[in-house]
């Protein structure tokens, strides 16, 4: 038995490939770097800061795309062990874009002896990196030009000749610079926000290819077999229920019953079809087998087949977020036509949530006069049309015609392309497209939404949570909600760091005490729950600092799209007239920015900084602050 | 002096298995007391969201891999059915690789012979079984197998029973 190096877990190295020179090196990862960052999003931001020039361009080919794993990634730990990020300038916000997706590919890249893999340059021609543990190359992939992620995946397994080959891989979209191009793995599992397949697409990156053999040990195999021994049985309890019954689809009717179900691009707040694309209903009617991911036996997926009709035998799985996406948000009601339009969306590799609220968007212009009929190629984008609704993402997902060339810029710049006061019915913040709640009567929400560093994100603060649970008055926002935002907030980026699946995170009874001695069980670095809340309280503030670097990071970035603020909600009930005013919005950044230890201005101060080691990057709230 | 029939192996039933690979760290945990899936016995194969199954020896009578080997390396145990390795003669030649219809038979990548499952015989039970999530695993005789079958059948024959006995 060896170890790659005298770390436990982490691999201790990190791997970097110019695809321009096609040069290759390695370096180790501190002990320092490991427990700072932890690894997963909080390395690969690091990463991305220090390894880019300000005002890089998310497409040029300095800007780097980091692939990192978790400390836990590759071990035994369920969900835990199979994750892995994707770190990089976002072409959608042109802030941090960051993303993890679970299933096979993590593990792998860990097993070969890495913690993170930073990509810089581009490949001449369409290319995939190969990486076989210590032997890294870039291949030709000119022939999978325009096939979709699974199609690459079975066609590197066949040309290199191994089963166990994990990959990740874009599709058409990614390779025509769809600015919400997803990265995919295991067939359906997506590094899916803030467009990181295009920022391989701009790098001529096909996929990366993985095989790892080497072992990964922890420090304490015993101890660590018993904690995973119990967080498998705790997820055979009510911690996992959901996610392993009816799944996120649940969501439809709760959100519906509280008038927060988003319909047709945010003009209503309930869905007169919901009963129709409720999770009941799919898992009735189309759900064939419910699977998971590697070291988890939670098993989540649940893979609907549609049984009939236009579109028989359409195989995907399907969650909530993309199935509101495309079902209430676009006024769809067709299952059938759902579960069709995930797995198109699949094959070109496109965000399945960016994707609904870019058509809805676009339904919301043609139904207001603001696109005709000429401009969309003769479809007939009304709300609830299902085959206008695929016709359209066939058109995105390969930028044909006009409209679908500007569609696939996501709502903001399809906007701006658009005019004709098209930018009020574009519902993204910060340039990333909104998901699937109406943010008019789930205020926290509305609050952690708009400060997420990634953009529009229900999964960076969960601040839709205490809204649906009824902790607090989902209508208005008032002080206190700061605190509660910037406390999940930290726990959110210590889960996006350990890659921990966030279905799981019930599973920690204890919370952040659970994830700490989890953290120190694999790795042997001893950690406190504190010292780990202080690592998520340092990654968002890292996060922060980049996209003030990027000018795009101060008050002015915090914002909500026109119509939460515009639109009263129409539906009869106690929602009824609601929207997000500019008084209380203003009131909830004041508190969340004071909670967080930052200006006015919502820039980091010099003192917070340097309580939490990041005084190297002082240099840039000084130049923030003495150019405002 | 156990019968033939009942030898007991690890199989998984296609139904529950979902490719976690749970199995595959538990075994290399346990044997090799480290996470290294290519160290496992029993390997989870996935092809697609609704085909994916685990596989491990199934202590065959008259085993084509100890026929196959050119070493005498490999012997049954008489009582168990295990496929026992001896080190020294195993040259790692893959020819009861070849001949495992099963994939059961891999070389190790570090000693380069060829390993297989032994039911964790020293420690009465099967691990992987033991941590299967899913209770898909199941270390059994070939007649509980078929039992399991013959009566699944007769359930789905009978539409009735079926309908009053299956809790989904």
């Amino acid at each position: 038995m060896w170890r790659i190096n005298k770390m436990f877990a982490y691999a201790g190295k990190i791997l970097r490939v110019d695809l321009t020179t096609g040069k290759v090196s390695t370096e180790p990862l501190t002990e320092q770097m490991a427990k700072s960052y932890i690894g997963g999003i909080g390395l690969g931001i690091r990463l991305l800061m220090d390894n880019s020039k300000p005002g890089t361009d998310a497409f040029n080919p300095d800007n780097p795309i980091i692939f990192a794993t978790g400390p836990l990634s590759g071990t035994m730990g369920p969900t835990a062990g199979n994750g892995y990020a994707v770190v990089s300038k976002s072409p959608a916000t042109g802030g941090v874009g960051e993303a993890k997706a679970h299933g096979f590919f993590g593990p792998d890249l860990k097993r070969a002896g890495y913690d993170a893999v930073v990509i810089t340059g581009k490949a001449e021609k369409l290319s995939y990196l190969w990486i076989d543990d210590d032997n890294v190359t870039v291949i030709d992939a000119e022939h999978m030009r325009g096939k979709s992620p699974y199609e690459t995946d079975v066609q590197i397994r066949n040309d290199l000749g191994d089963y166990y080959i994990r990959v990740s891989a874009i599709g058409e979209a990614g390779e025509k610079l769809c600015r919400f191009a997803a990265i995919i793995n295991d067939e359906f599992r997506a590094i899916g926000r803030t467009g990181m397949g295009a920022v391989m697409g701009s790098k001529n990156l096909k996929a990366v290819a993985v095989r790892g053999t080497h072992d990964v040990n922890v420090a304490d195999m015993e101890g660590f077999k018993e904690f995973v021994k119990m967080i498998h049985e705790r997820m055979k309890g009510p911690a996992t229920k959901k996610y392993k019954t009816l799944g996120t689809p649940e969501n439809v009717l709760v959100l519906n019953s509280l008038a927060a179900l988003a319909t047709r691009n945010w003009t209503n707040a309930t869905f007169e079809g919901a009963q129709r694309v409720s999770g009941e209903y799919l898992n009735e009617h189309y759900v064939k087998k419910i699977v998971g991911c590697a070291t988890c036996g939670m098993r989540c997926d649940h893979i609907a087949v549609v049984p009939e009709g236009p579109y028989q035998g359409s195989t995907s799985r399907l969650e909530f977020e993309c199935l509101w996406a495309m079902g209430p948000l676009c006024g769809v009601d067709r299952l059938d036509a759902i579960i069709e339009a995930m797995r198109i969306v699949n094959e070109y590799g496109m965000d399945g949530i960016s994707i609904g609220v870019v058509v809805a968007f676009a339904m919301d212009c043609y139904e207001h006069g603001v696109i005709t009929k000429e401009q969309t190629d003769g479809i007939d984008l009304r709300f609830g049309n299902a085959e206008a609704m695929i016709a359209i993402i066939h058109k995105i997902g390969k930028r044909e015609g006009w409209l679908g060339n500007a569609l696939a810029e996501g709502v903001a710049k399809a906007a701006e392309i658009i005019g004709n006061g098209a930018e009020k019915y574009a519902c993204h913040i910060k340039g990333l497209e909104l998901p699937g709640y109406d943010l008019r009567t789930l205020k926290t929400a509305a609050l952690g939404f708009s400060v997420s560093f990634r953009g529009a994100c229900h999964l960076r603060n969960g601040a839709y949570s205490p809204d649906v649970k009824g902790k607090v008055n989902r209508f208005k926002i008032e002080k206190g909600r700061g605190k509660m935002i910037a406390d999940e907030g930290n726990v959110y980026n210590i889960i996006d760091s350990l890659i921990v699946c966030k279905f799981s995170r019930g599973t920690y009874y204890d919370g952040t005490k659970d994830l700490a001695k989890y953290y120190t069980l694999a790795t042997g670095i001893p950690i406190t729950p504190e010292e780990l809340i202080k690592d998520g309280e340092r990654i968002e503030n890292l996060a922060r600092l980049f996209n003030i670097r990027e000018g795009k990071g101060t008050r002015e970035f915090d914002t909500l799209p026109w119509k939460i603020k515009n639109v009263p909600v129409p539906d009869e009930g106690p929602a009824k007239g609601v929207v997000v005013s500019e008084e209380e919005f203003q009131i909830g950044l004041d508190d969340y920015y004071a909670v967080r230890g930052w200006t006015p201005d919502g820039i980091p101060t010099a003192e917070k900084l340097a309580e939490l080691g990041l005084g190297d990057l002082t240099y840039i709230v000084q130049k923030a602050q003495g150019g405002a | 002096m156990v019968r033939p029939q009942d030898r007991k192996f690890v199989t998984a039933d296609p139904e529950k298995c979902i490719g976690c690979c749970v199995c595959e760290y538990a075994c290399s945990m346990t044997k090799e007391k480290t996470y290294n899936p290519t160290k496992s016995r029993i390997r989870a194969l996935r092809m697609g969201p609704l085909t994916n199954l685990s596989v491990t020896c199934r202590h065959c009578e008259d085993p084509a891999c100890v026929a196959a080997c050119p070493k005498d390396a490999l012997t049954q145990d008489e009582n168990t059915g295990i496929i026992r390795v001896n080190e020294e003669a195993c040259n790692g030649c893959a020819w009861c690789i070849s001949a495992c219809q099963f994939g059961a038979m891999m070389i190790h990548p570090e000693k380069k012979v060829v390993f297989t499952c032994d039911s964790c015989e020293e420690l009465g039970e099967p691990q992987c079984v033991k941590w299967c999530p899913e209770e898909a695993l199941n270390f059994v005789t070939a007649q509980t197998l078929a039992q399991k079958s013959r009566i699944s059948a007769v359930k789905n024959l009978f539409q009735e029973v079926k309908e009053k006995t299956v809790q989904k």
